[in-house]
């Protein structure tokens, strides 16, 4: 994924990589040692901008969203762990959006699953696997990575 | 003629320390024999009140029945009939009707209109002083002439010349007054008793003193006068101690309270319950317990309903902006019961409250059930419990902090003048 | 206390009063506002949290501070704000505040932000509301301010991090102030070390001792090495209804001047709900001050009440859709 980023970011001094928290920060630490970016990491947490608000509640948590660069005509590197319905992907672009104008965004995905509800496609992709309707693969971390199939309880 | 028997009942009577399972009969309105009928006697009606208490129909020394005025809260003819249907057979209107009762035509009208209903009588309060303002003496002369009962105050009398006069002249008509200890400044803008709860809840403040203060102004007026003084609703501890001193000194003073004083204090206001919004307010429990131990030492001489019916909207409102008062006609027996049963007192004594002792305050030939008396009977079961609610409350007035509560004690019939005006069926 | 405040899986609904609310619940509005804090930075001012919703702000006691700070908190959550300024003594007269209830209610307005004069109004409203509304108590007569004290409560975590070995004092008029109630709640319920009234007798309330105050009526003594200082405004009406002889001789005795700041812990922060009366109940000179924290206040007041605000309408909505 480090390879395929660095054949597709000439101008590396314009880059924002954005991990979305939690498990998306996680692999964009990886990706960011990596590539060796001078820029800092961006965290993103979209808690403020899902789309299930009116039927989840606002959900404790701690870490708040970090962009240390100015968005604006910037390139930004979205990061995050599993790629599933998409609303998460529509989420974090409302939530940059709202920061300024950033010249693209390339999507980077760790593994993308089926269950697809929005038009939303990884730029980047780890591996693709294909689910069951109930089980969620999740990233547990920080250290080590490691993935885990769930079923919904 | 109505002749009527009441067969099997337990008969308890305070005034003359009556409670003997027997039988009772009434003819011409009046009782006639206790135990065995006279010869030649037939009862037109047998009431069977086996397992049932046969006792003086209740005195209730403060009723509100809002009419004139505040016909949309309850009128003569709803509240008569709902104290009748709760054994009560004697209340007491005071004069903060719209217009006051300072005049003949009003005190007048009140008793053709309750007379007309045919339940319980109502016996008015006269205005001591003119529209209740405090300024010139009501007519007290010409309102005793035309019914009145008593004289009172209600509203603070802020002029001390002015109430110095009006005591003088009460007790010139040979009239009892009904005074209400208010202090016309202290805690005039407050909603509840001033302590931890009025702290906690941010509620503006009515200090004891407010009552305390207009007690001892009071009473020094009424030693100096020489008049009847009956002290209404007392609310904090100090004042019975001061009115036991008085009593003490001789003087003619009596004092009650409302059953909602000897049962809640200001920690069942709880989450700003405007129901328990009363005046004088809910004071602390230890008050509470001192006018419960001030009710068994007979300093205090009688417990009221202080019945006061509201529209539903009155209550609807933040506690403050509440009106004040409880509609307590329906529970006034049980709650009275309830309140014994706390206390350790027997029924007896507790019907004297109700009864004797009220009707001594009012000077009326009433509250006994002796030979020869009026027939106002009431006959209850104390086991039959009940819950109050808006189908079971028969005031027009539906505002109680004991709505919900299973009460006991049911009225089963009342009699007032010898005939039987409620039968519960 | 205030159950009524908690839906059934003790989520925050309505925000009433700080008494009966938990130490974890006072914590999670502090840090959701942590996160709220940094939205001015960005170019759009908003999260989308509760975009489609309508919150009402209905102030029946004039206030411009904090009207505008709920107003600007239901913004920068994309919610629609209506407000309404009603006179009080128009309402008394008029319409009763059960029909202007029952009225809105019908509107489908999602969240009432409530100012009134009388104890408990906000209570009321939450007692007989409809249930997917919810209700936030901007200020009711003297019981309560919440968000007034969450707003407190975060500039001092702000300034001094940990809640447990503080001794904060509270100067003024607590007889009258709802702020003073909320902070004294807010602060126990937090575990700070010690909470101090200070006042003349006059403005001490009965029985303040239980809600776990020291009562003071000397300032210095009160002062004598607290690492905060909550003044309160003192209204001018106090001076008519003889309470106080006169401003300036309060002033003399309660007033937080330089000198009387220095018997206070060298580091101890000074703050003021606002609005001020300078040389009445504080010197310009420590309220414009380095110790003065005033204005750390005024700006954290959006970024709590946009967390009240989310975290009460999350919880109507969750119980809606269960």
């Amino acid at each position: 994924m480090a390879n395929e980023l660095k054949q597709r970011h000439i101008n590396r001094d314009e880059l924002l990589m954005v991990g979305i928290q939690t498990g998306g920060v996680w692999v964009a630490e990886r990706l960011h040692k990596l590539l060796d970016l001078s820029q800092p990491l961006g965290k993103l947490n979209i808690a403020f901008y899902r789309d299930d608000f009116s039927r989840i509640g606002l959900h404790p948590y701690v870490n708040a969203t970090t962009l240390p660069l100015e968005v604006d005509d910037r390139h930004i590197i979205l990061v995050d762990d599993v790629l599933h319905t998409g609303r998460t992907i529509r989420a974090a672009l409302n939530e940059i959006f709202d920061y300024g104008r950033p010249a693209s965004v390339t999507l980077v995905i760790l593994i993308d699953r089926n269950g697809r509800e929005l038009p939303i496609q990884p730029d980047v992709l780890g591996c693709s696997i294909s689910l069951e309707q109930g089980k969620h693969i999740k990233l547990c971390g920080p250290d080590p990575l490691s993935l885990e199939i769930r079923s919904n309880s | 003629m109505d002749t009527i028997s009441i067969i099997e009942g337990r008969v308890i009577d305070p005034a003359t320390n009556l409670d003997l399972v027997t039988d009772l009969h009434i003819a011409d309105g009046k009782i006639i024999a206790i135990g065995n009928a006279p010869a030649d006697f037939t009862a037109a009606k047998e009431i069977n009140a086996k397992n049932k208490i046969v006792c003086p129909g209740f005195i209730d020394l403060s009723v509100r029945l809002r009419e004139p005025g505040a016909e949309y809260k309850a009128t003569i003819r709803s509240e008569t009939e709902a104290a009748a249907k709760n054994g009560i057979t004697t209340v007491c209107c005071p004069p903060d009707t719209d217009p006051v009762i300072d005049s003949p035509a009003i005190a007048e009208l009140l008793q053709q209109r309750s007379a007309k209903a045919g339940m319980a009588k109502v016996l008015p309060l006269a205005a001591l002083t003119k529209g209740l303002k405090g300024e010139h003496l009501a007519e007290m002369g010409i309102l005793k002439q035309a019914g009145c009962i008593a004289v009172s105050d209600v509203r603070p009398i802020v002029n001390t010349n002015v109430l110095r006069h009006a005591l003088e002249y009460a007790a010139t008509c040979d009239l009892t007054v009904f005074l209400h200890p208010i202090d016309p400044w202290l805690g005039n803008s407050g909603c509840a008793h001033e302590g931890v709860v009025s702290t906690r809840l941010g509620l503006t403040a009515i200090p004891e003193q407010t009552e305390t203060i207009a007690v001892a102004r009071d009473l020094l007026l009424v030693e100096n006068s020489g008049v009847r003084a009956h002290f209404c609703r007392l609310s904090s501890g100090k004042s019975v101690e001061m009115i036991q001193q008085a009593q003490d000194k001789g003087l003619a003073v009596t004092a009650d309270v409302s059953i909602h004083h000897l049962l809640l204090s200001d920690i069942d206001i709880h989450l700003y319950d405007s129901q328990c919004k009363v005046c004088p307010p809910l004071r602390s429990s230890l008050d509470k317990q001192a006018l419960g131990d001030g009710l068994k030492n007979n300093i205090i001489n009688a417990i009221c309903s202080d019945h006061q019916p509201h529209e539903a909207e009155a209550k609807l409102n933040p506690f403050s902006m509440a009106a004040a008062g409880i509609s307590g006609l329906d529970t006034l027996l049980p709650q009275c019961l309830r309140f014994a049963e706390q206390m350790g007192m027997d029924l007896i004594t507790i019907l004297s409250y109700l009864t004797e002792k009220p009707a001594a305050i009012l000077g009326i030939d009433a509250g006994t059930l002796q030979v020869g008396k009026v027939a106002d009977i009431c006959i209850f079961d104390p086991n039959k419990n009940w819950t109050l609610n808006q189908d079971t409350m028969y005031s027009m007035g539906k505002n109680s902090p004991f709505f919900g509560q299973e009460l006991k004690a049911k009225v089963y019939f009342t009699i007032i003048n010898g005939k039987v005006v409620y039968e519960y069926l | 206390m205030n159950s009524i405040q908690l839906n059934n899986q003790g989520r925050l609904k309505h925000f009433l009063d700080i008494e009966g609310l938990n130490r974890k619940l006072l914590i999670n509005i502090l840090d959701i506002a942590d996160s709220f804090l940094n939205i001015d930075t960005k170019a759009v001012k908003k999260v989308p949290l509760l975009r489609g919703k309508t919150v009402v702000n209905l102030f029946f006691e004039p206030s411009t501070r904090t009207r505008t700070t709920f107003e600007l908190a239901g913004k920068r959550l994309s919610a629609d704000v209506l407000n309404f300024n009603i006179n009080n003594s128009s309402t008394s007269k008029g319409e009763a505040l059960i029909d202007m209830l029952r009225n809105l209610e019908a509107m489908h307005c999602d969240m009432f932000v409530i100012r009134h004069n009388a104890g408990g109004a906000a209570t009321f409203m939450a007692q007989h509301v409809a249930p997917h509304i919810s209700i936030i108590n901007a200020g009711d007569g003297q019981h309560a301010h919440p968000t007034q004290a969450m707003l407190d409560m975060f500039t001092i975590r702000q300034n001094k991090g940990d809640f447990a070995p503080l001794s904060v004092a509270i100067v003024g008029d607590i007889l009258h102030s709802r702020v003073a109630r909320s902070n004294i709640h807010a602060l126990n319920i937090l575990g700070v070390s010690e909470v101090r009234v200070v006042a003349p007798k006059t403005l001490i309330p009965t029985g303040i001792e239980t809600l776990g105050v020291k009562v003071f009526n000397d300032l210095k003594k009160g002062l004598d090495g607290v690492d905060v200082i909550i003044m309160l405004r003192l209204q001018r009406e106090r001076m008519k209804s003889a309470l106080l002889p006169s401003a300036y001789e309060y002033f003399q005795s309660y007033g937080l001047t330089e000198s009387a700041l220095k018997v206070a812990h060298p580091d101890a922060i000074v703050m003021h709900p606002g609005p001020i009366n300078r040389g009445v109940e504080i010197d310009s000179s420590v309220a414009d001050g380095p110790r003065s924290v005033i204005l750390q206040q005024v700006n954290n007041g959006v970024a709590i009440r946009m967390a009240v605000m989310a975290i009460s309408l999350g919880a109507v909505s969750e119980q809606d859709s269960n």
